[in-house]
């Protein structure tokens, strides 16, 4: 395992607007990696400088070992894209699509394996207006493998779809990593980017305010624990003295402990101790989307 | 089969599909022709005044090579910066060079195709032409061909750079339309151009179809090779070429 991507000190200006600031970061071969941030956080214009399409205005990116910037041609052909409100003009057919896409490749790829691969062989004469979302994903999917790429870029590619469409979108992308390609995972949504990545970086107003893998990112900015459980008239007040434990709240019957790390053990211990056995008594650990909110509002209360 | 090919064939089968293309293409030269064609017969005319009509010629004699560069005219103006400019408005042309489709390869494309379309179109008209009203057959045909090449080509780069500046599909078919109709009126393949009244006359003077309709007709009706309208019309080319390339170059 090597790395695929890297990315130092990207910097990128429209006019006196500085879109991205100073941002590194490295992908791995065969990860799937993820770009993290609220919208407008510069997360496409990254993108789109690593595949060459925006002239950058500061730093070195490599991407397999060539620049973008002077080798976007060379670069084009070894790497899959899908883009942001990109589309296909309307009376294209699923199949000329996929003909043509994969001509780029020399060699030529053989499309119609990646087009039953895809489930789309039963749309093949389709026109891409008639398409439903989700398949119109799928086809995207299907383009951005053509010609046999390392490295895939999907930029937002479950927004705008309902929750369904969205878990089998899910599986497209760990299908493309089983594969064996490497995947850049452009994305606001938090709980796609700890479903799936083994890598992330969150970026906000052009910056990388975090980066690591989910899980870590979890553990170190992570608000902590959320403790539930029901019980009878008992006075729980004592449970505020529990180690870690930094607020106790209670509504009737049901108490809400909030604390950090251990305090799920110490909690349940201290109940214990306390000859109180609740049956339902949950923890759950901060998701990515609470680290990422408290990331972001941090950094705009700077 | 190379990109640039497989695309011109995908791009000309889009084009059949959208039944807009026909109109223009198709329908509109054709109904002028036979509207105009029924109002003034195939006999040279002239003016109460006494001045010839229509270059001297008959009417449709005239018509013929004047609707084939209108046929060119409403690809170059209408048909194709409305797509193109649609392309990028979708985010197409993006989807096109994230995937190495250089826009080289598009723009190639598409005057692949408008050589196509127009070849079809201008055999059909000339075809219908002969068999209504008997016109003459084109009198110096390797200057018709080059004629026919000049300004198709002169004017599928005028549509490539329409297209590519034009920031959506609505704004290129509003001013495509306006330049479209002007000129079908002002350059020739409208009223005679002997009829038009001098500010007109003026108008006619600084559209590029008033000479892409001389260089077709000159060598179709056996008059000399006119090398001002060359000029010109290659003139507009390489305008528009330049600000395509720089349109390009600006992405």
């Amino acid at each position: 395992m090597g790395t695929i991507i890297s990315v130092e000190h990207l910097r990128k200006t429209y006019g006196d607007i500085v879109a991205v600031d100073d941002v590194s970061f490295e992908v791995q071969e065969g990860q799937i990696f993820g770009l993290l941030g609220p919208n407008g956080a510069g997360k496409t214009t990254i993108v789109e400088c690593v595949q060459g399409l925006k002239r950058v205005d500061g730093g070195v990116i490599r991407v397999l070992g060539m620049n973008p910037a002077t080798e976007a041609g060379a670069l084009r052909r070894r790497i899959g894209s899908q883009l942001q409100d990109s589309a296909l003009p309307d009376r294209m057919r699923v199949w000329e699509a996929l003909d043509l896409f994969s001509s780029l490749m020399a060699g030529g790829h053989d499309w119609r394996r990646v087009m039953e691969q895809w489930g789309l062989a039963d749309k093949r004469d389709s026109t891409f207006i008639s398409l439903s979302g989700g398949q119109r994903q799928r086809l995207f999917v299907a383009l951005a493998l053509v010609n046999d790429p390392q490295v895939v870029f999907l930029d937002e590619m479950t927004t705008g779809l309902d929750v369904a469409a969205r878990r089998v979108a899910w599986d497209l992308i760990r299908g493309v990593q089983e594969r064996g390609k490497t995947v850049v995972l452009v994305t606001h949504f938090m709980d796609e980017a700890e479903r799936l990545c083994d890598s992330v970086v969150v970026v906000d107003r052009g910056r990388v305010i975090a980066a690591g893998s989910p899980q870590s990112l979890i553990k170190e900015h992570g608000s902590g624990v959320r403790i539930t459980f029901t019980v009878g008239e008992a006075d729980v007040g004592w449970l505020k003295d529990v180690p870690h434990v930094y607020k106790v709240s209670r509504w009737g019957n049901k108490v809400e402990v909030e604390g950090i790390g251990p305090a799920g053990a110490l909690v349940a211990a201290a109940l214990v101790k306390h000859g109180m056995v609740p049956d339902d008594y949950t923890v759950e650990q901060a998701a990515l989307e609470e680290v990422f909110l408290g990331l972001t509002s941090r950094n705009s209360e700077e | 089969m190379g990109t640039v090919a497989k695309m011109a064939w995908v791009e000309l089968k889009l084009f059949g599909r959208e039944p807009i293309n026909a109109v223009f293409t198709l329908a509109f030269p054709f109904i002028t022709l036979f509207v105009l064609g029924g109002v003034f017969g195939n006999a040279p005319r002239s003016h109460a005044g006494g001045t010839l009509l229509f270059r001297g010629v008959g009417p449709m004699d005239y018509y013929a090579p004047a609707y084939i560069a209108l046929i060119t005219a409403s690809i170059g103006l209408v048909s194709m910066p409305v797509h193109l400019a649609g392309y990028r408005e979708h985010g197409i042309l993006r989807r096109f060079r994230a995937s190495s489709i250089s826009e080289g390869a598009l723009v190639g494309s598409q005057i692949g195709v408008t050589f196509a379309i127009v070849v079809v179109s201008a055999v059909l008209i000339t075809v219908a032409a002969m068999l209504a009203y008997d016109i003459d057959m084109p009198k110096a045909i390797p200057q018709l061909a080059l004629a026919f090449i000049i300004s198709t080509l002169a004017f599928a780069i005028i549509g490539a750079a329409l297209g590519l500046i034009m920031p959506t599909a609505r704004a290129a078919q509003g001013l495509g339309l306006l330049l479209f109709f002007v000129m079908f009126m002002l350059s020739g393949a409208g009223p005679p151009p002997e009829l038009l009244n001098d500010p007109l006359t003026i108008v006619s003077h600084v559209l590029p179809l008033t000479y892409a309709i001389r260089l077709m007709q000159n060598p179709w009706l056996g008059f000399s090779w006119d090398y001002g309208a060359t000029a010109i019309v290659l003139g507009f080319a390489v305008v528009a070429a330049a600000v395509a390339f720089l349109r390009l170059r600006r992405d």
